[in-house]
């Protein structure tokens, strides 16, 4: 469009704009962002894609995550190392995913990833134990905690493995009406 | 171990050397395949290229002999096609990644090929490169839907961009090169036009971040309404530009000046008071005389240099804002269909929504998340003792005589509301010949609409404890009540109006011939003073002419009289019942016996469903009134305008988050619906009177026809070719329309039912809307 920016080579932007569900603007915006997060470690120009992470702790303090149970979680399922540890197009992906526009599909497949917390690619009983405590903030007795795990098992669980697959998950939440509501951050 | 980002050939070889075994299964998965990846690492290529030597040493002795004939472009599809083929290998060696299974057929039939000496590329290789460079754009298309790392993805977008860059060349052989190169360089064109587009545009959507405030503090379904009023504001500014456009300012600039025809002057008896502003609050005075209302317009066919149909025009528009606006309006609902996928039952996954679904992720703020975590614990108790827990039912009878008997009360409040409006018209019509008015008879009938409007929904919430129902079904029929209530007195109202239309048309009769028999004593008058029957006397001046009673003005005025009232109620209601309310408690608070904050009256919480069941009546108005009113449009769009930061600022300095955090859902086809059936509501009575009722003889566009729709008649047998104009007479035929209109029904049908998938969707929004509901089971006994 004519704007005179130094990050990103215009090749760079138009990758991200077909990689990711962001416009021009809002990518420029995220590494304003990004930046601002470490304002030493980022570098301003990233036209020679320059290697550059931020720890967890960093992006966990986002006032976007900051009040969110799962934000380890989040910021770790999208990180390659699996330790938290984002560099900028990992950042632009986990926003993309959540963004408005991402499509049904591609968030299920990533909160199944956030709420697998032993990262075995089942949502097993501790699993559903960790979400739900994490939910109600340990408010419930265990016997509730519990029953809701059962029944929420009982549900979803299609091939009677007591555990719940991607498949099951999937088929579950694509049928929820809040999912893609609930499930967007707004950056 | 730590992956370090480095840029190009280095990352692949390291890759390659040691591929760390890490726990992240799909980490592994994503090694493996980038070792399969890299186009121009020579330690993966030897397998396949050992097999393939000989023929891409054939396809190069080939084009090289082809390049000795110097022919420039051959000399470019030469080397085009030597990649072609390299890379064909190297596809052919990736797995799943990319979907082209083709190629494992491509490599043996070039084969066969290489023998030909001139078209190298038979056409079943044409096709089939074409099929791969279709299939390799539809993977640049789609693949931000991919679960990628963002690293893989941008390696295959540039691959893949890089594959189509090098074949959409080579594949414009033949006759049709030249046209497929143009075509080739259009679409890309076209393409960055349109992500060009895509991109101004979203750089012009205003107040982004004020939305994201209030959503990240009180969650999204207080931030939907926001939405809303941002999505309405941008509707009401495109009738806004077509009206002002092609109305407004054609008649200004183009049209005659005030004070030149009588239709455009004050009266002389009005002519004192025509500045005050009392008067002008009414709406009358200078402003009845002007382009905010329809008597202003001049009925001249045609107007100015540029001949522009001024008539024609204003009945275009009209139209055109009720079709811009549903066209708009199925367009948005078409987009959110898709979004609300819940078609399950009640009871199928509650507890696996509950525990998946409940967070919202916009919430930012720690209040509302602490609101949030109550109300989930809440909710899980809720269903935990739903599920330990049968249901009995308690006493039918009283339950059914109470249904019946609170029905039966809110029957009575509708009726007794529709009355109070009838007698409120019939008392302004009578206000209307007296001239000693107070302000409140001036302004009652829009007064107690407004009121209506504000008191009875409460009314019928309360009557409704008395039918017991589950808060889901209790929602359905309050919104049933409310909309009837608003039909009831919305039609009332019309009705009440037309009785004062026809009245007017009948003193229309009487006043032409009063004014043409005026006119006629003015000449005899002017003749008898100068004496000199030859000259023609000068025209009366504009101001003395005896004026018809101009109805269509009279219903602008009413309208926007009605609007303006409800505005200030609504923005009134605003600071009393929210500011006033949150001054009060936070400063008496020091000096009170209990504490006002947590008790009554506490701090108010954002009323959702009346915000936006007033937005969508009042847009419903406003299409009733544009046509008498081309100046609404514009007070509209003040009024969404300043609606937007006053309520931004209202919500974050005078509400707190809801209590009960509701279920954030896209309540969007909720209100679009609402918004579609009002726009249907809406649209009746104004074709009914532009089909049946006669307009004015001395004010507004269509001045002197017997029916408004004439002017299109009149254009088509004057401006059209001939031949037009008996297509038209054959259009016209009944046996061709009524099969029409059906078919559009049936459309509309087939759209509405596709929609309908969404409604269970809608029915769980409608949850959000019903504060105060707690869906605990009612209390077992014993």
């Amino acid at each position: 469009m004519g704007n005179k920016q130094t990050i990103f080579t215009d090749e760079q932007l138009d990758a991200y704009q077909d990689c990711t569900f962001f416009t021009r603007k809002e990518i420029l915006r995220l590494h304003g962002r990004y930046h601002e997060l470490a304002p030493h470690l980022v570098p301003m120009d990233y036209t020679n894609d320059p290697d550059c992470k931020l720890p967890l702790a960093l992006i966990v303090n986002m006032p976007e995550l900051k009040e969110n149970p799962f934000r380890n979680r989040i910021v770790e399922s999208f990180s390659e190392d699996g330790m938290g540890n984002l560099s900028f197009n990992e950042f632009v992906d986990m926003f993309s995913v959540l963004s408005e526009t991402a499509s049904r599909e591609l968030k299920a497949i990533y909160a199944f990833k956030i709420y697998d917390f032993n990262v075995d690619n089942y949502l097993c009983k501790e699993d559903l134990e960790k979400t739900l405590n994490r939910l109600t903030k340990e408010e419930l007795t265990p016997e509730e905690v519990e029953l809701v795990c059962q029944k929420s098992i009982e549900e979803a669980d299609l091939d009677g493995d007591n555990k719940l697959s991607f498949a099951d998950f999937e088929n579950m939440i694509t049928r929820a009406p809040d999912f893609l509501s609930t499930f967007h951050i707004r950056i | 171990m730590t992956r370090t980002n480095l840029p190009g050939d280095a990352r692949e070889r390291i890759t390659r050397r040691s591929p760390p075994r890490n726990v992240a299964g799909v980490m592994m998965m994503r090694m493996r395949v980038r070792t399969r990846l890299p186009r121009r690492s020579e330690e993966e290529q030897p397998i396949r290229r050992k097999e393939a030597k000989p023929r891409t040493v054939m396809r190069r002795t080939v084009m090289q002999t082809k390049e000795r004939r110097g022919r420039r472009e051959e000399r470019k599809e030469g080397r085009r096609r030597r990649t072609v083929r390299l890379s064909l290998q190297q596809t052919h060696s990736l797995h799943s990644p990319f979907p082209i299974c083709l190629f494992c057929s491509s490599s043996s039939d070039s084969n066969s090929n290489s023998d030909e000496e001139e078209e190298s590329m038979s056409e079943g290789e044409m096709a089939r490169l074409m099929e791969e460079v279709e299939e390799k754009k539809k993977l640049i298309a789609n693949i931000r839907n991919k679960p990628w790392r963002m690293k893989r993805r941008l390696v295959h977008l540039k691959e893949a961009q890089q594959f189509v860059d090098k074949f959409e060349g080579a594949l414009g052989k033949g006759k049709g090169r030249k046209w497929y190169a143009y075509k080739v360089m259009m679409t890309k064109k076209w393409i960055k036009f349109q992500r060009d587009f895509e991109n101004f545009r979203t750089a012009c959507i205003p107040w982004e971040r004020k939305i994201k405030e209030v959503e990240s503090h009180f969650g999204s379904s207080v931030a939907s309404y926001f939405i809303f009023l941002r999505w309405m504001y941008g509707m009401n500014l495109v009738l806004f530009g077509f009206t002002f456009g092609l109305v407004v300012l054609p008649e200004v600039l183009m049209g005659l000046p005030y004070g030149s025809i009588p239709r455009k002057t004050v009266p002389r008896a009005e002519q004192d008071t025509a500045q005050d502003y009392s008067v002008l609050m009414d709406f009358n005075g200078y402003c009845k005389y002007s382009v905010l209302f329809y008597g202003y317009y001049n009925s001249q066919r045609t107007i100015g240099l540029l001949k522009f149909r001024l008539p024609l025009s204003y009945l275009m528009v009209g139209i055109g804002t009720f079709g811009y606006s549903l066209m708009v309006v199925i367009r948005t609902m078409a987009k959110n269909a898709d979004v609300g996928g819940g078609d399950g039952e009640d009871g199928e996954f509650t507890f696996a929504w509950k525990m998946f679904t409940s967070w919202d992720y916009l919430i930012g703020n720690s209040e509302t998340a602490d609101n949030k975590y109550a109300s989930i614990t809440t909710s899980f108790k809720e269903s935990i003792v739903d599920e330990q827990e049968n249901q009995k039912d308690e006493n039918i009878h009283l339950r059914r005589f109470l249904r019946v008997l609170a029905n039966v009360m809110i029957i009575c409040s509708l009726g007794g509301s529709g009355y109070l409006i009838y007698f409120v018209v019939k008392r302004s019509q009578e206000f209307a010949n007296r001239d000693d008015l107070s302000w409140y008879e001036k302004n009652e009938l829009e007064l107690i609409m407004s009121l209506l409007g504000l008191v009875c929904p409460p009314l019928f919430e309360t009557i409704a404890e008395l039918e017991d129902y589950h808060p889901r079904i209790a929602l359905k029929w309050q919104l049933g009540r409310i909309f009837a209530l608003f039909l009831g007195n919305l039609y009332t109202f019309l009705f009440a109006l037309f009785d004062e239309v026809n009245t007017k048309l009948e003193e229309e009769g009487s006043i032409r011939n009063a004014s043409i028999w005026a006119m006629k004593e003015y000449y005899a008058n002017f003749t008898r003073a100068i004496n000199d029957t030859e000259s023609t006397p000068p025209p009366m001046d504009p101001a003395d002419v005896i004026r018809g009673p101009c109805w269509e003005t009279a219903v602008g005025i009413e309208f926007v009289k009605l609007t303006v009232s409800d505005i200030q109620v609504s923005y009134l209601t605003i600071l009393i019942g929210d500011f006033a309310r949150a001054v009060i408690v936070r400063f008496l608070n020091y000096c009170w016996c209990w504490d006002l904050e947590a008790g009554f009256p506490s701090y108010g919480e954002f009323d959702i469903s009346g915000n936006v069941l007033g937005l969508v009546f009042n847009q419903g108005m406003i299409w009733m009134g544009a046509f008498y009113a081309p100046g609404l449009v514009g007070i509209n769009v003040l009024r969404l305008l300043s609606s937007m930061y006053y309520q931004c600022w209202a919500v974050m300095a005078t509400n707190v988050p809801h209590e009960r955090v509701f279920k954030a859902s896209k309540s969007n086809n909720f209100y679009m619906g609402l918004l579609l059936l009002i726009l249907f509501l809406s649209l009746l009575p104004v074709v009914y009177t532009i089909m049946t009722l006669p307009p004015s003889f001395d004010c507004g566009p269509f001045s002197g026809k017997p029916k408004m729709f004439d002017v299109i008649m009149e254009t088509i047998d004057l401006d059209l070719p001939a031949f037009m104009g008996t297509l038209f007479s054959y259009a016209a035929n009944p046996g061709l329309i009524i099969p029409a209109v059906l078919l559009m029904a049936r459309d509309e049908e087939k759209n509405r039912r596709n929609n309908t998938d969404s409604t269970n969707q809608v029915m769980k929004d409608l949850e959000d809307l019903l504060p105060n509901r707690s869906l605990a089971p009612p209390p077992v006994p014993g």
